[in-house]
């Protein structure tokens, strides 16, 4: 043992007595950090653990403009999303990363008495305590997760997402960026031996509903990992605490949370959600499902829907790019409604599968004009506009806000229509 | 084989002491073996061919009763559906429509979905209180009521996987074989033809 580890040992215990405390604030406050009120004062003073200025109040909402709680009966699988325009640089905190578990709340979890089973087609099946996942290699990457129906013109919440007075949380809050830290999925697989006929991975969480996901193996051991921090402190019960997977790029269904099995399988299991909820039906009434990856994507989020400028004169845009299909290679953006496209400047670390923060030096002449940009991704694809997306689906571009299910994976580049009076407006349509 | 470990102990220890980063470690002690029944506990999923199905059978009319019992209250009487919860019967037809119903009868591709997930799933707030018998029971129910089977018909392990549901063929690719390859499928941009 080196020197070192004793001190280690200490630590670990320390943190062990700290997540039990932690318990009883995710009991009295799903999802939040807020001190228990049975916890000690060391505990209660911000000293100990810090809250933001009382004048910043960036939050979350419930996905059709509505703040937790929804109204009774009223279907919470919608989500909550993300303010994206009020982000700067490309974290999200845990605290505001979008929230989507199919309407039901994050199981209380000691993370003392939850495992993880790694069994099926494996050539000896284990079960790992958090802390035994903790004693492997770690990575920490930033990724971003994003719903399927991030941005989605028609469905449920289609209609706040073409409303003229959509901001940027409402067009594009469904999508969050994290450095996370875990354990390669790969690493356990080789620990559990794979069998040659095992060709697909079925992951279980520990919620009421036992979400479960099937994803192939080519991916489990390629990027795939399961999580157990973000952004420098455990997962928020939120978003799978004490474990869960993160799948880089993929649909965010896949990233299943509270992890509690994996099993290793010749076929995909076709889970509720995954065969009946997630695939993309087309007007002939065929459906495409496991679609996997998310496409290339940006938004500007200053200026953006329901921002306004302060009169003619310089602003930075700012935006966020991402792309499922690896690095963000190039963004640009267009002031003059699409007409002329430069390149605009990358302002943060780009990591693949990440979300990237640019920005535009532009000089506003007061009058009105449309503000849109896009990114082209590492393999060469390029954020399609709307009449791209509907060709390569084979529609006409209103299909996509007259049909009755969710178009998935709704990548089209965003317009932001800037008034001479400086207020700003979604400008998409079809 | 691939996923096999270093046997090499004794060169992997004086290997370590040079350079650990070079080596693989085996992990040794990491995990431990599952009971049987912890494995039994967590072993809920069940496959398109059912093999993981547990014993216990089921048909409509006991269905029914349960149903009113355990389902309809958020499902309606006549499972059509409420502001709680979806339609389960009907909207065969529907799908190549701007506005498709899509229930278990009209859209779920493998019967053995119902049953994994009325399990896993129902009743809300009573996940997981149903036995084997009125799972089948229940799945057999929506499955008559979506004219699949009749009334009196069996459900169990063996019956269950062999149901050809009405829309299996609808989804692309319709083999389960061919949907891992994203690319080889011609799918972009986060698109799949």
């Amino acid at each position: 043992m080196k020197p070192n580890d004793s001190g280690r040992r200490s630590f670990l215990k320390k943190s062990a007595a700290l997540a039990g405390l932690a318990v009883g604030a995710a009991r009295s406050a799903p999802g939040q950090t807020a001190a228990p009120e049975n916890s000690p004062a060391w505990l209660k003073d911000l000293h100990g653990y810090g809250e933001r200025s009382r004048f910043e109040t960036s939050a979350r909402l419930g996905a059709p403009g509505l703040y937790d709680p929804a109204p009774a009966g009223y279907h919470q699988d919608f989500g909550w999303r993300n303010p994206i325009q009020d982000s700067v640089g490309y974290i999200t905190p845990a605290s505001l990363h979008f929230v989507i578990a199919h309407g039901y709340e994050p199981p209380d979890i000691d993370p003392a008495e939850h495992h993880l089973l790694i069994h099926g087609l494996v050539e000896k099946p284990l079960i790992f305590s958090v802390d035994d996942l903790k004693r492997f290699p770690s990575v920490t990457r930033a990724h971003f997760l994003e719903c399927n129906a991030n941005g989605a013109p028609a469905g449920p919440t289609g209609r706040f997402r073409v409303s003229p007075d959509a901001t940027a949380q409402d067009t594009h809050g469904f999508t969050s960026c994290s450095l996370w830290t875990g354990v390669p999925l790969s690493i356990l697989l080789k620990h559990v031996g794979v069998k040659p006929e095992a060709k697909w991975i079925i992951g279980e969480g520990s919620e009421k509903g036992k979400h479960t996901k099937s994803i192939p193996i080519e991916k489990a051991m390629d990027d795939v990992f399961i999580a157990y921090g973000q952004n420098g402190e455990a997962l928020r019960p939120q978003q799978g605490y004490p474990i869960r997977l993160l799948v880089p790029g993929w649909e965010g269904i896949n990233n299943v949370k509270w992890l509690r099995k994996i099993k290793l399988v010749e076929e995909p299991y076709m889970g509720m959600w995954e065969s009946t909820k997630y695939p993309s039906l087309r007007p002939d009434g065929l459906s495409r499902w496991f679609q996997f990856q998310m496409g290339p994507r940006t938004v500007i989020t200053r200026p953006s829907g329901g921002q306004k400028l302060n009169g003619p004169g310089f602003y930075e845009i700012s935006g966020l790019a991402w792309s499922g299909g690896g690095l963000v290679k190039s963004i640009e953006v267009s002031t003059d409604n699409g007409q002329t496209w430069r390149e605009a400047e990358i302002q943060s670390p780009v990591f693949p599968k990440a979300h990237v923060r640019f920005g535009f030096g532009w000089d506003w002449n007061g009058e009105e004009t449309i503000l849109q940009s896009r990114c082209t991704d590492e393999v060469g694809e390029r954020q399609p506009t709307v009449v791209e997306l509907a060709k390569f689906w084979k529609v006409e571009p209103d299909f996509f806000v007259k049909t009755g299910t969710i178009p998935g994976h709704f990548n089209a580049i965003q317009p932001w229509k800037v008034n001479p009076d400086g207020s700003v407006q979604n400008a998409i349509s079809f | 084989m691939r996923f096999r470990f270093n046997f090499l102990a004794p060169v992997v220890a004086v290997a370590a002491c040079i350079s650990a980063a070079a080596q693989t470690p085996d992990y040794k002690n990491v995990g431990r073996t599952p009971t049987a029944q912890e494995v039994q506990a967590l072993d809920i999923a069940v496959s398109t061919e059912g093999k993981e199905l547990p014993p216990g059978s089921g048909n409509a009319k006991t269905g029914a009763r349960l149903y009113q019992q355990k389902c309809a209250a958020c499902h309606g009487e006549n499972q059509e559906g409420s502001a709680q919860a979806p339609k389960l019967v009907g909207g065969r037809g529907t799908l190549a429509s701007l506005h498709p119903v899509m229930t278990a009868g009209s859209y779920w591709p493998f019967a053995t979905t119902i049953f994994d997930y009325i399990r896993r799933a129902m009743p809300r707030y009573q996940e997981g209180s149903l036995k084997a018998d009125e799972v089948y029971s229940l799945a057999a129910f929506i499955l008559y009521r979506n004219d699949i089977i009749k009334e009196d018909d069996v459900i169990d392990a063996t019956t269950l996987p062999k149901i050809k549901m009405p829309n299996r063929d609808g989804f692309i690719p319709q083999n389960l074989d061919e949907i891992h390859d994203y690319k080889k499928r011609g799918c972009k941009l986060g698109h799949c033809p």
